[in-house]
């Protein structure tokens, strides 16, 4: 349940935007989670629910964007959509590869008044 | 609040050194509030932002001081005390060791390291399930480590959490004992794929367990390909000359940003 550690981070990281803006409160925040960040969704969201309470983030509306996997082959070089850390290139079958896109555990922006 | 780092942390694990008494206290203020207009904030940060920083100074103080900071990861059970016992007594006029141990509760791994003669800092994380670079920074505040040094950090026994937090180690070892299932590194990638060694204890139990050696390195290799392997069996101390090499290797050359 490390996905609690992630809230309490995500509040952090909110509730300091939010006093730098004299905010009283936060009304949207949006989040970008990566298919192969390592977060595990109904954790998280169980995590939450129990965590804003009572914070600037209690009543903010929450938009997350997934993040799809996408890897490059180090040995053909070709691009693929990757949804395991074990898939192998579909193209050669080598495990050699460069992940490009999905670890991404972001808070991207918030709307606070 | 903290004077070294700012920390307003919500956790307060506690910090245990060796042969010293202490507390550290942590406390916050939270800040006013105005009323205004709706604004938007491009934030653009990671959530691990914090831990990450943290992790890069202690990174940076490992650095300066030569010293090799180890994360042992495993799951519960798999010899990493004893792995660590093992080794303390065994290389202790080759190296200067300094251990912080992790568990949620007691300081019953520290006591074992404590009695090798080694330097130790018990942290526990109460209901934590990882250690964050955080909590290192604060044992590495009291412990004050010499140059040269070898530094193991064993994390919390939990093949999952402790994945996802940078502690400024150099290097991430993942140990997996062959009573386990051999295809663990594909139950849990995110751990296998994120540790540059992988040691494999117990092997004195093969011939009693369908464990099969060559699965799990195919299973951990699918993960993560550069993945180094040493077999080892605390009990026995076949193979445990292999990991001492290791260690001599990693030592001989100093760590490079």
């Amino acid at each position: 349940m490390h996905e609690l550690s992630l809230v309490m981070s995500i509040l952090q990281i909110a509730e300091r935007e939010a006093e730098k803006h004299d905010a009283k409160q936060i009304e949207e925040i949006e989040l970008e989670i990566g298919e192969l960040s390592g977060v595990d969704r109904p954790a998280f969201d169980f995590a939450w629910e129990q965590a804003i309470r009572s914070t600037k983030l209690e009543k903010a509306q929450r938009h997350i964007h997934d993040i799809s996997g996408e890897a490059r082959c180090l040995e053909c070089d070709k691009e693929f959509a990757i949804h395991q850390l074990f898939d192998p290139c579909p193209h050669c079958g080598n495990h050699f590869v460069e992940i490009r896109k999905g670890k991404e555990f972001r808070v991207k922006s918030l709307v606070v008044s | 609040m903290c004077a070294t780092c700012g920390c307003d942390s919500h956790s307060s694990p506690t910090i245990r050194v060796s042969g010293e008494s202490q507390s550290h206290d942590h406390s916050h203020d939270h800040g006013h509030s105005h009323s205004h207009t709706k604004t938007v904030v491009e934030v653009e940060k990671d959530v691990l932002h914090e831990n990450n920083l943290l992790a890069q100074r202690n990174r940076g103080y490992f650095e300066a001081k030569k010293i090799l900071a180890l994360n042992l990861v495993s799951s519960p059970g798999s010899g990493k005390t004893s792995l660590l016992e093992k080794t303390l007594i065994d290389c202790k006029d080759e190296f200067q060791f300094y251990v912080i141990e992790g568990d949620q509760q007691t300081t019953r791994d520290a006591d074992r390291i404590h009695a090798t003669g080694t330097k130790v800092a018990q942290i526990n994380t109460g209901k934590g399930c990882h250690l964050d670079a955080h909590m290192i920074l604060h044992a590495l505040q009291s412990m004050k480590p010499k140059e040269n040094s070898v530094f193991f950090i064993e994390n919390v026994g939990n093949l999952v959490c402790p994945a996802m937090f940078d502690l400024g180690e150099q290097e991430r070892v993942v140990i997996i004992s062959v009573t386990e299932g051999d295809d663990k590194p594909i139950k849990y990638p995110d751990m296998f794929h994120s540790s540059t060694l992988c040691i494999i204890n117990k092997t004195d139990l093969l011939p009693y367990v369908p464990f099969s050696m060559d699965k799990v390195k195919e299973y951990a290799r699918q993960v993560n390909p550069t993945l180094e392997f040493i077999e080892v069996s605390c009990t026995s101390g076949e193979g445990l000359d292999r990991w001492y090499q290791w260690l001599k290797e990693k030592t001989k050359v100093p760590a490079e940003a």
